[in-house]
């Protein structure tokens, strides 16, 4: 039947950040489809400039307050890069915890209070609490874990204080790593319980598939969050890190107040699923095994299946975790002072954030003062690909009633977690 | 008791402070026996005019930002400022060290004068509208935040510390920073945090802004005991936009 479609969502909800969806058809047509991002620019780059390297963990952890660990491991690991500042084995194996502890925090957070309602015909999470108590509280008890796990290791549960160039300020005690490896444990009855939930509501997720690049950390030996090259679907050539601009290629779309990215097409796509993509093979058991269980396979294409590789990754970060405190625990803690001398230089740092591969470059004055800064952030590289999600997907849909297409669409968005407050930050620095 | 109706609002930040309310875990629960949130749209699809309470987070960094925040003061009988970034303006306030053009063009190049990409210097909301009360930090501390909600719930004024993060990091036992030969914002900067960065081997960045009259002179004593001057504390006390009139 002839009908006109009008979609107008301005800020769309339970993401963090602006967003707005823009769809007109007529006649089964689809005459405008587009994903906007009008989020308040920050200029985090600019801000920078000046400040000594000591404090610029502190200021650009406040990008994101969902991967502010992230987004301080980025920056310490590109000024450690700068400076030519190597870390013990002990620093790096804390970092990684930690930074896990933000996966959990952040997947548990967007599939259980931000997508759940979705699956639940819930606009919150808030009616869930009465209807499905018991799940909410699984929810929740996950989601505590995350928040412990980062307080006990950074110091806070958002915004790090223990991560600093060259180690920590100070570390855990073994009590403290035994209290968190507990915890850890304690939580894999709940991860079954939300395995079980999830997979129980599984057809609720839409059929759509967009075959697409995904790009993310990749390393021969493990499922990585922290090391390792840039590694693309599309490709067999992994590329250093140090040349991330040679993958993001960014560029300004009049859409949105975040750059928008592309490498071997118009759009990739970054984050769990497209780690899942590129790292399956390296899963520990129990999250193979989840992934399994979802029927989750390499080469999904399925964006809305980002959710389904964040339960999985959950596994995988607590399963990993937990050797990495025994690990800790054998060899022993020790207190290792930190001293670092200011060096002129320039580097990169690179982490998986929850929501994908985030890129940070700075440069360096010989007293330690930044006089550069390009950061590239995961939902930044996600923009062009949701937008040639939308162009695909809402012709499939367009018969449905208005509402279905708009909370489709508003699901599809969702998927992806965006983190727009963090995308918009970019620049236009050429490094020689 | 009618349950108090509460919006949540965010402006320039980076929403780390509404994600402390979900870091309420199990607490929320009890919180929600108190209040109805009637818009969040980090957390819920609803959305409402019909509101008590407002709860902004995020500096006022655009103009059309500053038209949306009046009508939010309009509707709200009393309105709260959430983090830093609402309370001080936070490391928002960086950018105001720069001239606007500067700053739009070092982000965006050749782009920089596109009219979605407009900002001005930022403001905290205070400087906007008028805020009721403060939920200071960077993140907030969630049991404060708790505690100012519970007390607008029951009708009782909610008192926040006035004395320095010296006074909770003594009560820790810490050694003080400025023994390690760092610049610490404690001796000036409002407490409330329980002195969360000097207990985790860093100083303190003054997220919570300056207390009402901060003893200047003992801080400027302690700055030349150890050898540094007041443009190196000023330089710190930028970092989360704590007013330079010292």
């Amino acid at each position: 039947m002839a009908k006109t479609v009008k979609i107008s969502v301005n800020h769309v909800t339970r993401v963090e950040g602006h967003g707005n969806i823009r769809l007109r058809a007529s006649d089964g047509k689809i005459e405008h489809v587009e994903w906007q991002v009008p989020e308040a620019p920050r200029f985090f780059e600019a801000m920078v400039r000046g400040r000594s390297f000591e404090d610029i963990q502190t200021i650009v952890s406040r990008i994101c307050g969902i991967c502010s660990v992230t987004h301080s491991m980025a920056a310490i690991k590109g000024i450690e890069d700068a400076m030519g500042i190597e870390v013990s084995e002990q620093t790096e194996k804390l970092r990684i915890l930690c930074h896990y502890g933000e996966q959990v925090e952040s997947h548990i957070l967007h599939v259980g209070y931000l997508v759940a309602p979705d699956l639940l015909g819930q606009k919150s999470v808030i009616p869930l609490v009465k209807s499905h108590t018991h799940v909410v509280k699984t929810i929740i008890r996950l989601h505590r874990l995350g928040n412990i796990w980062m307080e006990i290791i950074g110091g806070r549960m958002t915004h790090p204080i223990t991560l600093k160039p060259g180690g920590f300020t100070v570390i855990p005690s073994e009590e403290k790593l035994l209290e968190l490896k507990k915890a850890m444990e304690d939580a894999i009855p709940d991860a079954k319980i939300l395995i079980e939930v999830i997979l129980s509501l599984a057809d609720k997720f839409p059929a759509f598939e967009r075959d697409t690049e995904y790009i993310a950390l990749n390393h021969p030996d493990y499922y990585t969050f922290y090391h390792g090259d840039i590694a693309s679907t599309d490709t067999d050539e992994k590329v250093p890190i140090r040349e991330f601009e040679r993958v993001a290629n960014e560029y300004i779309s009049p859409q949105s107040t975040a750059k928008w990215c592309k490498w071997h097409r118009d759009s990739y796509a970054v984050g769990a699923l497209a780690r899942f993509n590129q790292n399956a093979e390296k899963l520990l058991p129990m999250a193979a095994d989840t992934a399994k269980q979802f029927g989750l396979k390499k080469g999904a294409c399925n964006p809305y299946l980002n959710n389904i590789a964040q339960v999985v990754e959950c596994v995988q970060v607590i399963e990993h975790g937990l050797q990495l405190i025994d690990e800790l625990l054998t060899t022993g803690l020790k207190p290792e002072p930190v001293k670092v001398e200011p060096k002129a230089g320039e580097g990169v740092g690179c982490v998986e954030a929850p929501r994908g591969i985030l890129f940070h470059r700075y440069a360096f004055d010989k007293k330690g003062l930044c006089t550069k800064a390009n950061i590239c952030i995961p939902t930044g590289q996600n923009h062009a690909n949701i937008q040639k999600d939308f162009e695909a997907f809402a012709p499939q849909i367009i018969d449905r009633d208005q509402d279905e297409i708009r909370l489709l669409l508003e699901m599809l968005v969702r998927s992806y977690d965006p983190c727009i407050s963090c995308s918009t930050h970019f620049l236009n620095v050429e490094f020689v | 008791m009618s349950k108090l109706k509460v919006a949540f609002f965010d402006f320039a930040c980076c929403e780390g402070c509404q994600l402390q309310v979900y870091n309420m875990e199990e607490e929320i629960l009890d919180l929600l026996e108190l209040i109805e949130p009637v818009e969040w749209r980090e957390a819920m699809s609803d959305q409402s005019d019909d509101y008590d309470v407002a709860i902004i987070e995020g500096s006022i960094t655009r103009i059309d930002d500053e038209k949306r925040i009046k009508a939010i003061r309009k509707n709200a009988k009393t309105l709260i400022a959430l983090g830093s970034c609402a309370t001080t303006g936070g490391v928002n306030k960086l950018k105001n060290n720069f001239e606007m053009q500067d700053v739009r063009e070092y982000v965006y190049g050749k782009d920089a004068n596109m009219p979605h990409l407009d900002t001005y210097p930022t403001k905290a909301v205070n400087e906007v509208v008028k805020v009721d009360y403060m939920v200071h930090g960077c993140p907030i501390n969630v049991k404060e935040f708790s505690y100012i909600v519970r007390c607008l719930a029951i009708g009782k004024e909610p008192k926040i510390p006035n004395y320095p993060v010296c006074v909770e990091c003594k009560m820790k036992e810490n050694v003080c920073r400025f023994e390690y030969g760092e610049i610490c914002l404690g001796p000036i900067t409002r407490a409330g945090c329980d002195a969360k960065c000097p207990s985790s081997g860093m100083w303190c960045f003054g997220c919570r802004g300056l207390i009402d009259n901060p003893n200047v002179n003992a801080a400027k004593d302690v700055m030349a005991e150890y050898g540094k001057t007041i443009d190196d504390l000023r330089s710190k006390m930028l970092l989360f936009g704590s007013k330079q009139e010292y």
